[in-house]
């Protein structure tokens, strides 16, 4: 890759280091209104805050998803609701968004009794982002089945509405699940309404703690790309299968970059 | 100990010194999450009554985490000096509050009696001040910190450039970095946050930023905000860390939630002291706090989440850390729900940072799903500058694309400077100067002006 020329030949009015934009989707190179920002950055903030905060309260559609699912070859997803009703208490009491309603739990009892435990249950909650689910789950989901190993049991998806990751361990352990990995929509920024994380913990249950899991964070296409995800999740997978253990005690060491394609820098 | 009070004709009575604290704490969704809010404001400020007559002492007496079952009690009772505390030692929560917006609390008294308070103690009196107060005291504070700059001197803001990047790719943070240089950030420490969990891209990461000050011949410091096990790892593959960042909480349970304790931090501060890279001091640790993160663990002994931030100041000062934030707004409506929260929690943590004896800067920030926006920011900004913030954050844009989530930004801190008259740390004011990016008094000179910085720093295609 050539390095830029400073100054860039662009508008006279421009930050002599505005050939960088390039390199980074942050708002660098702005100018400047005396020290402030200049009226057009002023406004495209307050347009992208506006966006952002619309998204928050976006409702999710899983009979959408559940479609694009079975479509992709699996089975019927189990759709679970938190003790959460709305979006307000879901936002005021994350402990409600961490439970599972009385008939969701029911369910999952029920399905337990005629099922055999899967190895890796895959759990996918809305979150803040409705639209990353809605956007990138189903390519996600297919390329962890692409990439699992034979023999590793998956189970059925399992959908959960206003949920929160600690979700995840009362539905793995109602499972019978070994490990869990919460896909959920992540806080949306202003230039990315679209993420997703992936938290994965071994041994699901009521006491677990952040500690206790391993996190991909920033899964979208523009981002870490759903197939990195994947290889990253099903890397992770493997180890904690191996030692019996997730969290600050399993380190990444999986090589794999962020992105499919690192523009042109070399080792340092 | 009398925990009841008559107002208004009407008594309210409390059981614990605990729920004296929790009550009288001004309402955020926080405390009412825990179940620990006053239930009306009348009764909020019968528990403000009440914390005004106990006694400073009581603290020390009634430790409101069992010291038995808590390490950071058990380090809060164990480290706190009697002779420091002398001077207030006889003194109620309410006289306090009188003395240290009097005569007698200057620079040097305030500075002399911080290892004599406690958290409680100054969480507390914070309960019964009202934000002009915070602002009025914590000014008077001076801490001042060094690594390869000065930090904290009074008339000075300096800034964490904070150059994050979704998928840590080098060339987009080094962007990051060069756009904030030439807005004049950076004097308080270059630091990401980084996307990977793995070692071989922290360790990538370290080196990357190293080059860039090396290269630029830049009095500042650098830090990769990872696990400190992470940086223990990479400190012992030879990677160049300056500081080592961890995220902390005011109880032993939340910090085990964090994966840490005193004993492993006690490990990685000596490990990164024997690499002796700071040139004018050695305090080498960066610590992030904020409010809710005990409840967020389910770790807060029924204290409030106020309380327990301030707890987490102790912890800190275990170190003699070079940098402390809170990340205010960061962490959700349901424990800070709107600008009026996030402005007076950041007043608060600043304070009793400060009186700790602290080097306390702040996240100045909210998310996307809280009542906040830009106004509240530049409001709590502007306040905490003039109380003498040690440093805030600067995000290009105030956007930050990888935590998601809008904090200050480099053109905010120059606002400040040209309001306030705040200068950055001496050294990295005078490497402005030579690199001829600002006058003699600081100012930034055009940005449409060619200069050499970019290309200079601008090294990592050619690397390829």
């Amino acid at each position: 890759m050539k390095p830029p020329r400073f100054p860039s030949t662009g508008s006279p009015q421009a930050d002599s280091w505005t050939a960088l934009r390039r390199y980074t989707p942050a708002r660098i190179a702005l100018g400047r209104s005396g020290v402030s920002l200049p009226t057009r950055e002023v406004l495209a903030f307050a347009q992208a805050h506006a966006e952002a905060r619309d998204a928050i309260h976006l409702p999710i559609d899983f009979d959408t998803l559940d479609q694009q699912l079975q479509s992709d070859g699996w089975p019927a997803a189990l759709r679970l609701h938190t003790l959460a009703a709305t979006r307000h208490e879901y936002l005021l009491r994350p402990d409600r968004g961490r439970r599972l309603d009385v008939a969701s739990m029911a369910l999952l009892n029920a399905w337990r009794t005629h099922t055999a435990a899967p190895t890796l249950a895959l759990v996918i909650g809305d979150g803040l982002s409705a639209l990353g689910v809605q956007q990138h789950a189903a390519a996600l989901l297919r390329a962890i089945h692409d990439l699992a190993p034979a023999g590793l049991d998956l189970g059925p998806p399992v959908l959960v509405e206003q949920a929160r990751v600690a979700v995840g361990d009362e539905i793995g352990q109602a499972l019978g699940a070994r490990l869990v990995a919460m896909v959920i929509g992540e806080r949306p920024g202003l230039s990315s309404p679209d993420s997703l994380g992936i938290y994965l913990t071994y041994a699901p249950g009521p006491n677990c703690t952040d500690a206790q899991r391993n996190c991909i964070s920033n899964v979208r296409p523009a981002g870490q790309p759903p197939l990195i995800a994947a290889q990253r999740l099903i890397w992770l997978v493997q180890e904690a299968l191996r030692t019996g253990i997730t969290g600050i005690g399993l380190k990444d060491l999986s090589g794999l970059a962020l992105t499919g394609d690192a523009p042109g820098i070399g080792p340092l | 100990m009398n925990l009841s009070a008559t107002r208004c004709s009407q008594r309210h009575r409390f059981r614990s010194l605990r729920e004296v604290m929790a009550k009288a704490s001004p309402l955020r969704s926080g405390d009412c999450l825990a179940g620990l809010a006053a239930a009306t404001e009348a009764e909020r400020i019968a528990a403000r009554w009440v914390l005004a007559d106990l006694p400073l002492r009581s603290f020390l007496e009634e430790p409101l985490v069992p010291y038995e079952d808590d390490e950071v009690t058990r380090w809060i009772i164990d480290s706190h000096d009697p002779a420091a505390f002398a001077p207030v030692s006889a003194m109620t929560v309410g006289e306090f509050r009188d003395w240290l917006l009097g005569p007698d609390a200057t620079t040097t008294a305030l500075s002399n009696l911080a290892p004599g308070l406690t958290p409680e103690m100054v969480a507390a009196v914070s309960k019964i001040m009202r934000n002009q107060d915070l602002l009025l005291v914590a000014r008077r504070c001076e801490v001042v910190t060094r690594f390869r700059n000065t930090l904290g001197l009074r008339g000075h803001l300096a800034v964490r450039l904070q150059p994050n990047h979704p998928t840590d790719d080098p060339a987009g943070i080094v962007a990051g970095v060069i756009d904030g240089l030439m807005l004049g950030a950076g004097d308080a420490v270059i630091g990401i946050n980084p996307a990977s969990d793995s070692i071989s891209d922290l360790v990538r990461l370290q080196q990357v930023l190293a080059d860039v000050i090396q290269r630029g011949n830049i009095p500042t410091q650098t830090c990769v905000l990872a696990h400190v096990t992470n940086t223990m790892q990479a400190m012992a593959l030879g990677a160049p860390v300056d500081l080592v960042f961890q995220s902390i909480a005011g109880t032993e349970a939340a910090n085990r939630a964090f994966g840490i304790d005193l004993k492993l931090l006690d490990e990685a501060h000596a490990m990164a002291q024997s690499l002796r890279r700071g040139t004018l001091g050695q305090q080498l640790m960066y610590f992030e706090t904020g409010q809710g993160s005990a409840l967020s663990a389910n770790a807060h002994h029924e204290v409030d989440q106020q309380t327990c931030e301030a707890r987490a100041y102790a912890v800190a000062r275990r170190y003699q850390p070079l940098l402390v934030n809170t990340v205010v707004g960061f962490i959700g409506p349901e424990y800070l729900y709107d600008g009026k929260q996030i402005i007076r929690a950041g007043l608060e943590d600043h304070f009793c940072g400060k009186l700790l004896g602290l080097p306390m800067g702040c996240d100045i920030c909210y998310t996307n799903h809280a009542e906040a926006d830009q106004d509240d920011m530049d409001n709590l900004m502007v306040l905490l500058a003039s109380a003498g913030l040690n440093f805030l954050i600067g995000v290009p844009g105030a956007d930050d694309i990888m935590l998601n989530y809008q904090s200050t930004s480099f053109h905010d801190a120059l606002v400040l400077r040209e309001m306030l008259g705040l200068r950055r740390a001496p050294e990295f004011d005078a490497w402005l100067q030579q690199m001829d990016l600002a006058d003699t008094q600081g100012r930034l000179y055009p940005s449409t002006r060619p200069t050499q910085l970019p290309s200079l720093l601008w090294s990592l295609p050619e690397t390829a």
